[in-house]
């Protein structure tokens, strides 16, 4: 469904991302993990189409869409939520999701019928007619999901949904996130949180400054050498297998 | 809510009863105003643009009635539809070339009132525009000619273009075009992640501002029967619009009503009371500061609360 080839991106002197290669199959959850400054967020970032990329392509269900407008790309059927939350903090709560609801629907009334459905099934329904600058943390990562998916997307991009939230909280959405998937919609989402990444995704891409350095199963990427060193420091593979 | 729609309305319909022309034309000055406050709104409030050049829109809608019927002996009434779609055309334009460019909140003020300066710069030295003398529009009453003797004809139609720009704010608030303009205020990047383009969605609104303001310059010339320069582009003129949806409620259906109402009668109050030049600018200006102060949403805060 995405295919992401060679993709780059310099900031000044910096090469935030080189050459990275990203496969999102159809009906799947793919995840996009590294240690922090990797380069994941700019790699959704372009993705999406929030920053151009220096070299590389990107295409999604089989159309170029390196370069194109995140507009645009949203109205795809390519969607990415923000790790710092963007909640229209002066709407409510169903005003909010209703705006995602109105790229595919042009009457106000179903628009708000769609957009309250959603956010009663991401559990948002009591908050529903409060302002949205009145929820926890929590429930602006719910909100920033539920207006995603009220866009009706068919590919979903998480970008650390599960960052700042409660053991409770991370069980939660990881329930949500699996019934996004089971209702049609693939995934991709950037993690931090190894446990969160193990529960859901089936694909694990392993970025390190800039750089893919492992793929596979969420077992074979958590037993990489390579992927231990990212994380935890040169030689810290050796310490561990006790070699 | 609603009680206060029907009192508005009611004050509305008092000015035809009234026995005095100076009572009737205050009843003018006023709803025109509230127009131009509310034709603001659209874009100052409901989208977060906050203009503080909105004469421009009013000083092409004030001169392209006035030159067409001087110069070219077109009927007055033309001037309606030729003044909304140069206002349209120069809302969009300047929006677009500003938004593209990235501009926001304080630039987009600056440009905005550059815009306007540039515009009275150029009336002041053209031929077409009567340069710095402008334009008298001969007086030749009746309806053909869109002048009239009777102060409360034009005062119908001053409520007429009011209840227009009321009614697209209350569009704004209800429809899905409100909503993306709201998201764009609110939030570029989000908007622009649920597929909404703001430079499309916020150049829309203020060619439609611009629209609006311009049918008031239309309406402002045709009633006073003559245009300058500084009357059209003058930097009193945008503040003036700015003044009555700030104080009244940027972003609110009924602010700029009340806002028009509460500072023309402070204004005259002040005048018939205290009658130093300035000191009216001065009063708005204080008026400004408690709104800011005390009641950010504006005076339409109190009455929802």
């Amino acid at each position: 469904m995405l295919s992401v080839r060679g993709l780059s991106k310099r900031f000044g002197g910096l090469r935030a991302v080189q050459g990275v290669d990203l496969d999102v199959p159809a009906g799947g959850i793919t995840a996009l993990i590294g240690p922090n400054g990797a380069g994941k967020t700019t790699t959704f970032a372009m993705v999406a189409g929030f920053v151009r990329p220096d070299a590389g392509t990107v295409m999604f269900d089989g159309a170029d869409v390196t370069g194109w407008p995140p507009e645009r790309i949203a109205l795809a059927g390519m969607v990415r939520t923000f790790q710092v939350t963007q909640p229209f903090a002066g709407l409510t709560v169903a005003e909010n999701i209703r705006v995602g609801a109105f790229l595919r629907v042009h009457s106000p009334a179903e628009a708000m019928a769609q957009a309250r459905e959603v956010g009663a099934r991401l559990g948002l329904g009591p908050m529903l007619d409060r302002p949205a600058a009145a929820l926890t943390v929590a429930g602006r990562k719910r909100l920033e999901v539920a207006r995603a998916l009220a866009t009706r997307p068919r590919l979903l991009l998480l970008d650390e949904v599960m960052a700042g939230l409660n053991p409770t909280e991370i069980t939660e959405i990881v329930a949500l996130v699996r019934a996004v998937r089971d209702g049609g919609v693939t995934v991709l989402l950037i993690e931090h949180i190894m446990q969160a990444v193990a529960a859901l995704a089936e694909d694990v891409f392993v970025l390190a400054e800039g750089q893919l350095i492992a793929r596979g199963t969420p077992r074979q990427v958590a037993g990489d050498p390579r992927v231990i060193e990212a994380y935890l420091g040169h030689g810290a593979s050796r310490v561990l297998t006790g070699a | 809510m609603r009680w206060w729609w029907a009192g508005v309305v009611a004050l509305a319909v008092v000015p035809f009863a009234l026995p005095s022309q100076a009572l009737v034309n205050l009843a003018l000055l006023t709803a025109v105003s509230a127009a131009l406050g509310q034709a603001w709104n659209l874009a100052g409030g409901f989208g977060g643009l906050t203009s503080f050049g909105h004469a421009v829109f009013f000083g092409i809608g004030a001169y392209a009635g006035a030159v067409l019927q001087t110069r070219w002996g077109w009927s007055p009434w033309l001037g309606l539809p030729a003044a909304a779609a140069l206002g349209a055309l120069a809302g969009y334009g300047i929006g677009a070339a500003a938004f593209r460019a990235g501009l926001r909140g304080s630039y987009f003020a600056l440009v905005t009132l550059a815009f306007a300066e540039a515009a009275r710069v150029l009336a002041n030295s053209l031929d077409l525009t009567g340069g710095g003398l402008g334009i008298l529009i001969p007086l030749r009453p009746g309806l053909a000619n869109f002048q009239f003797t009777d102060r409360r004809a034009s005062y119908a139609l001053a409520l007429l273009l009011l209840a227009g720009t009321t009614a697209a704010a209350a569009w704004l608030r209800r429809s899905r075009f409100g909503a993306q303009l709201a998201a764009v205020r609110e939030g570029e990047d989000a908007a622009r992640a649920l597929g909404i383009d703001p430079v499309r969605v916020k150049a829309r609104v203020l060619a439609g501002s611009g629209a609006l303001t311009a049918l008031g310059g239309t309406l402002y010339a045709q009633t006073y029967l003559y245009v300058d320069p500084s009357i059209a582009f003058g930097a009193e003129r945008s503040v003036e619009m700015l003044l009555v949806a700030m104080v009244g409620g940027a972003g609110t259906v009924l602010g700029p009503l009340l806002g028009a109402v509460v500072l023309h009668a402070v204004a005259d109050g002040s005048r018939a009371l205290i009658d130093v030049p300035g000191f009216a600018p001065m009063l708005y200006g204080v008026l400004l500061l408690c709104v800011v102060a005390v009641l950010p949403g504006g005076l339409a805060r109190l009455v929802r609360a």
